[in-house]
């Protein structure tokens, strides 16, 4: 690893740019007409915000999929354990949540990109869209339960279906969490927020979006295979 | 002496943020990090006290067993009927003084504490990543404290399971053996948890985006360094627990069985579950278990490196390999757990590679060692109290790195498991060790953090008695694990072959010793308060003639740290006795005009 450093220069406007060590890949400028070149306006947000948010999504994601490797090894050793080992079937309902989220993707992707562009309009209305998706995909897990209970399988009826509502009620436990930073991330882009606000919270959110979606296709084929 | 460091320095300018102004707003919801580190502090020296309390009590119960303690009696009517310590109030005092200790006090002070105060102005940023965030990490703190004292005053008591929750004694619910203490700690050390994955979360965030210009991870300080690693340990640890605790609370109270075995009889009655495996809550917990070790151990590490090179007037002793043994210890850290388990039934192959590995982590542990050592060799050492308590973290990490090596082996560990031997591993090294850093940390920063100086006589008194004590204390279990006396046990004076070996007297010695000890304490607090308000006032920036960017800004610093200007960094944390510079140290904004003379004949 390098440590030697070129002598430090300051530069006029360092409150302007993102940070250069953090590597400049894929990094859009950005122009933000709340800064510029500020006079007496009040600034805007640090850009550097972007990254930083980016940055903490990355981290905290780091930290959930540790609790569900808990779960699955816990999950792995139980099935392995006693002959009360029932195979649950899933209730049908799972894949139309599987679609719903899957779709929902797509639609935060299209966001984004839009965003990127500065299309107000659309960035609205995929934004708006990803939500319904969202939420629809809870209404549809909550079915499944029920379905799952009208069949007279709960928590407790054996290991597992004990492992099937603990994963589906964490995993929708984290969704709720994306839901309410996509209502946040709808609401930015609905009031004249400042732009780096909004590309903070539309692509951190987005980042988020991704990996439940990814995690929820993993406990899926976790429950459909390690039976 | 000290003007000379900053006037003529680089800076970026940045926004300034706005003071708040109503006491709520700046004391109780604070998002500033400097407010919440000491928020972190006071619940920890609150948490503190109440620990060595309830380790009092225990050490009570063990030399006079049928002794009756007429305020007791009047305090717990259930634990202590006409004053004497039932058994079990022996074990929730146990389980409640580790469970205190651990979590409230080793794992807050260090890192919530000292890290939250000091990490954002040592790498020149106006306040963490994620100020309200950090807000949330201590309130969500300060209620997992609330929860773990509920378990306290609910109908049972406090539970009974020590500090690792073992089931299924911790997964029987109130219907079988005790009340809702368990659950109540569960849901504290869940929020705990929480608490702690979104603080881990924010340091990383802040260490990695919010560092000064110039400031690269190689020119961090030390105690930048683990606390890092510390925060990305907490965030692969933390979720393991989360998610073990959840499965704890399902097994207690939703009928699942997940750690409760089939065939269980309790008190004669057949507990209907199936299945389920105690062994599995173990291998989660202690996945958690050893990274928390270092959780607690490596801030008091990285406080120890700064300040040894502070009062030595040496740079770090291979700061590269101190970073590199950070890591190290780090890494190994998760993959030793099994070293807890070698008496829970493993395979001896397992056995054999969990203690492989074990053994790895004494060699950077060593590289720390002997690096601290090569740090003091040579210096111009000074002894003012933060490198007294300093070179006892040394002294103490010595002594309870060496027992570990024998725990490490499962032969060795065959016979000293679940003996005192045990208990005077993990307090020295774990325990006391961590204990020490802090009261060092806080000799060493009380001046910036408040303005006034700590009073040294008082701090001197209080480290003798303290490290004499805890040696007094803990050096002799090392004799009784050899008896062997096994821990957890609330009775032991009727044991003939303990008699013999002369149990009895020597714990009677331990509890004098921990009276004493902990009577030493108040000598500490008294040293706090009164240095708070009546302290020598500390006029200078820098009193301590440190390098690092704290002491760049005045004692205690503006709200938003540098008061919007941003120094820019040149050099490394520990530039220390440099030849032919002005003065003997060279602070992290310096440049190098500003150290050395000017060559003749330019």
């Amino acid at each position: 690893m390098s440590t030697t450093l070129a002598p430090p220069v300051v530069e006029g406007d360092q409150h302007e740019k993102p940070r250069s060590h953090t590597g400049g890949g894929g990094f859009p400028p950005i122009d933000s007409p709340g800064s510029g070149d500020g006079g007496s306006r009040p600034r805007g947000p640090d850009p550097s915000a972007v990254i930083r948010y980016k940055l903490g999504v990355w981290v905290g994601i780091a930290g959930i999929v540790m609790i569900f490797a808990a779960f699955t090894s816990a999950l792995v050793v139980r099935s392995g354990l006693g002959g009360d080992w029932t195979p649950i079937d899933i209730p049908h309902i799972l894949w139309l949540s599987t679609a719903l989220l899957l779709a929902s993707s797509f639609t935060i992707e299209k966001a984004k990109r839009l965003l990127r562009k500065d299309a107000e309009e659309g960035l609205r209305l995929w934004l708006g869209v990803t939500l319904a998706f969202g939420a629809a995909f809870i209404v549809s897990q909550w079915i499944g339960w029920q379905a799952l209970a009208a069949d007279g399988i709960y928590m407790a009826s054996n290991p597992s279906s004990s492992f099937f509502y603990l994963l589906t009620v964490a995993h929708a436990a984290h969704i709720v969490g994306g839901v309410l930073a996509l209502t946040y991330a709808v609401f930015r882009v609905w009031s004249p927020a400042v732009w780096v606000t909004r590309q903070a919270t539309v692509e951190a959110t987005a980042i988020y979006w991704h990996f439940m979606d990814g995690l929820w296709v993993y406990l899926l084929l976790l429950l459909m295979f390690w039976r | 002496m000290t003007e000379v460091s900053t006037e003529v320095s680089e800076y970026v300018e940045v926004h300034r943020h706005p003071e708040p102004t109503s006491f709520i707003s700046k004391w109780i919801f604070s998002v500033d990090h400097k407010v919440i580190g000491i928020q972190y502090i006071l619940l920890a020296v609150v948490a503190v006290f109440i620990g060595m309390g309830l380790s009092l009590l225990v050490r009570m119960r063990l030399v006079w067993p049928g002794k009756s303690f007429a305020l007791l009696g009047d305090l717990f009517p259930v634990g202590a009927p006409d004053g004497v310590m039932t058994p079990e109030f022996y074990l929730s005092m146990l389980t409640m003084h580790g469970t205190i200790m651990v979590f409230m006090v080793l794992t807050t002070a260090p890192q919530g504490g000292f890290g939250n105060y000091m990490l954002p102005i040592q790498i020149g940023a106006a306040d963490m990543a994620f100020p309200r965030l950090n807000m949330l990490s201590f309130w969500t703190t300060f209620l997992s404290f609330c929860a773990l004292m509920m378990a306290f005053l609910v109908e049972g008591g406090a539970p009974i399971s020590g500090w690792t929750a073992y089931p299924p004694l911790s997964a029987l619910n109130a219907a079988t053996v005790g009340g809702t203490g368990q659950d109540w700690w569960i849901i504290s050390i869940a929020l705990f948890c929480i608490a702690s994955l979104l603080g881990a979360l924010n340091f990383i965030v802040t260490t990695l985006e919010l560092r000064a210009k110039g400031l690269t991870m190689m020119r961090l300080p030390l105690t930048v360094w683990t606390w890092f690693v510390t925060a990305i340990l907490g965030l692969l640890a933390f979720g393991v627990l989360l998610a073990a605790g959840v499965l704890l609370l399902l097994d207690r109270n939703l009928g699942t069985s997940f750690f409760i075995p089939a065939g269980l009889v309790i008190n004669d009655q057949l507990i209907d579950r199936s299945g389920g495996s105690p062994i599995l809550w173990q291998h989660l917990f202690w996945f958690f278990g050893h990274p928390e070790v270092y959780i607690a151990i490596l801030p008091g590490m990285g406080v120890t490196s700064h300040i040894l090179a502070t009062f030595a007037r040496k740079a770090v002793f291979g700061y590269k390999a101190m970073v590199y043994a950070i890591c190290a210890i780090g890494s190994l850290g998760f993959v030793v757990w099994g070293h807890h388990m070698f008496m829970s039934g493993m395979s001896p192959y397992s056995a054999f590679v969990f203690s492989v590995l074990t053994m790895c982590i004494g060699v950077p542990s060593a590289i720390k060692t002997f690096n601290w050592i090569g740090t003091l060799w040579g210096g111009k050492l000074r002894f003012d109290s933060p490198m007294l308590y300093s070179i006892a973290f040394v002294s103490l990490f010595v002594t309870g790195g060496l027992s570990g090596i024998f725990l490490g082996q499962p032969t060795i560990d065959f016979f000293f498991h679940d003996t005192y031997f045990v208990v005077a591993h993990f307090h020295l090294i774990m325990g006391v060790a961590a204990i020490f850093a802090m009261f060092s940390g806080l000799t060493f920063w009380f001046p910036k953090m408040f303005g006034r100086m700590m009073s040294e006589g008082l701090s001197k008194i209080h480290f003798w008695i303290t490290f004499i004590g805890v040696y007094a204390i803990f050096g002799p279990m090392h004799y009784l694990g050899m008896l062997p006396a096994p821990r957890r046990y609330a009775e032991m004076t009727g044991v003939d072959f303990l008699a013999a070996g002369g149990a009895n007297e020597i714990q009677y010695f331990i509890t004098i010793a921990a009276m004493i000890t902990i009577t030493a304490q108040l000598i500490f607090l008294v040293n706090l308060l009164w240095s708070l308000f009546k302290g020598k006032v500390c006029t200078e920036d820098n009193p301590w003639e440190a390098t690092t960017l704290e002491w760049t800004v005045p004692s205690p610093p503006p709200h938003d740290n540098f008061a919007g200007k941003i120094p820019t960094v040149h050099r490394g944390a520990y530039d220390f006795s440099l030849p032919n510079a002005k003065r003997d140290f060279a602070m992290q904004c310096n440049s190098d005009e500003m150290v050395y003379e000017p060559a003749s004949g330019d």
